[in-house]
């Protein structure tokens, strides 16, 4: 329990140790993309922490970053075909940021430092822990970007050809501040991690100094 | 003509750093000096050209006879990985010079994402051989000229007062911010 907070909040790997911002940054401009990035990653991290930690004795020191590479662009590759196959609109969406799965720093780094050190059990929840970490830190940006840029939350929209039904909420009804086109935008990406992480920064201070 | 505005496309008006957040790793961590951000981006370039022409030729003529095209990601990442293993070892071996300033960002290279990304927007945007190398070319100078403007930026903003939470990241992050504003202006000419 104790590994999966301190995944989720001392070391998320969003907000505190600012890694794999590409498709965070990216996809979060409706809440729907976040979470299926979201998902896709957890399920990438909790495998690929399981495998390396399983194989770890069988792996030479010299190649271990390339073994770890290929087992990581395995596993995307599988969750590729499986949203080509069920999700293809979702799929078209997400685009190029699904295989840069691949090269999401987070995922190396805790191949690296956690899985092919520690015991099996240790690197599932610290997989686990991660994997929800960066699921926290993309539902609440793609949360605040859309609510701002376009004044819904969409959570089920491409995912209704899985689910069957569609789930578009409108937030606020009669305002005329919003929808402020910049979050739609990259730079409202930007902005919006910046102030998020400084807000990290500094809830984190605070609990220090107590 | 086409080629020429393919080029300025990918420099400044879809810039791989400002609109596609590619590469945001090196442009967050390497960008404080000058000198190493014009390092990072050279390398970068070089590795980004090398292996979108590489991959260009093993999907056209390996992958999709064979209705293989499923495995690029896969296969995608062990070009660039071998590539940036061999670069490593020439300029090892032949300029030890080089490789002293320019050997760590080599081979960091290999998991930055701004190289597959490109190789991969290569591929789903069916560009043929001469718009592939121009398109990376044009990426790679723009991943280049934006890291770069954004080391000067925060060389001044080290001297500057910052609030203690928004200190490294943070203001990093609002001044990409700003220039991404900048650089979407771009579109208009």
């Amino acid at each position: 329990m104790k590994k999966i907070i301190n995944g989720i909040i001392y070391e998320n790997p969003i907000l505190v140790s600012t890694l794999g911002l590409c498709g965070a940054l990216a996809v979060t401009n409706k809440v729907e993309n976040g979470i299926v990035m979201s998902i896709c990653v957890l399920i990438v991290l909790l495998l690929s922490n399981t495998i390396i930690s399983i194989i770890k004795k069988l792996v030479p020191e010299n190649v271990k970053i390339p073994v770890f590479i290929i087992i990581i662009a395995t596993l995307v590759t599988i969750i590729e075909i499986l949203l080509k196959k069920y999700a293809p609109s979702l799929y078209q969406i997400l685009g190029i940021y699904i295989p840069l799965i691949v090269v999401n720093c987070i995922i190396l780094g805790r191949a690296i430092s956690v899985a092919s050190k520690e015991k099996i059990t240790t690197s599932i929840l610290d997989g686990l822990g991660v994997g929800l970490g960066y699921s926290l830190a993309l539902i609440l940006l793609s949360t605040i970007r859309e609510v701002l840029g376009n004044n819904t939350i969409t959570l089920m929209d491409n995912l209704s050809a899985i689910t069957g039904y569609k789930a578009i909420y409108k937030v606020f009804p009669n305002n005329e501040i919003i929808p402020l086109n910049i979050f739609n935008k990259q730079a409202g990406a930007f902005l919006t991690l910046g102030i998020l992480i400084a807000l990290a920064k500094y809830i984190g201070g605070k609990h220090e100094s107590n | 003509m086409n080629l020429i505005s393919l080029f300025i496309t990918s420099v400044l008006t879809e810039n791989i750093v400002l609109t596609k957040f590619l590469g945001l790793c090196p442009f967050f961590g390497n960008s404080k000096k000058e000198e190493t951000a014009l390092a990072m981006g050279l390398c970068v370039t070089l590795v980004t050209t090398l292996s979108s022409v590489i991959t260009y030729f093993i999907y056209h003529l390996i992958l999709v006879p064979t209705k293989t095209e499923y495995l690029s990601t896969l296969m995608f990442i062990l070009v660039i990985a071998s590539l940036v293993q061999l670069l490593v070892l020439i300029i090892k071996n032949k300029y030890k010079k080089l490789y002293k300033s320019l050997g760590i960002y080599l081979s960091l290279i290999t998991t930055n994402c701004a190289v597959l990304g490109v190789v991969l927007l290569n591929i789903n945007n069916n560009y043929n051989l001469l718009e592939t190398i121009v398109y990376s070319l044009g990426s790679s100078i723009g991943f280049m000229l934006v890291i770069y403007v954004f080391s000067t930026i925060r060389e001044r903003l080290e001297q500057s007062d910052i609030p203690k939470c928004f200190q490294g990241i943070p203001i990093a992050l609002i001044t990409a911010s700003i220039m991404a504003l900048i650089f979407e202006r771009f579109k208009g000419i």
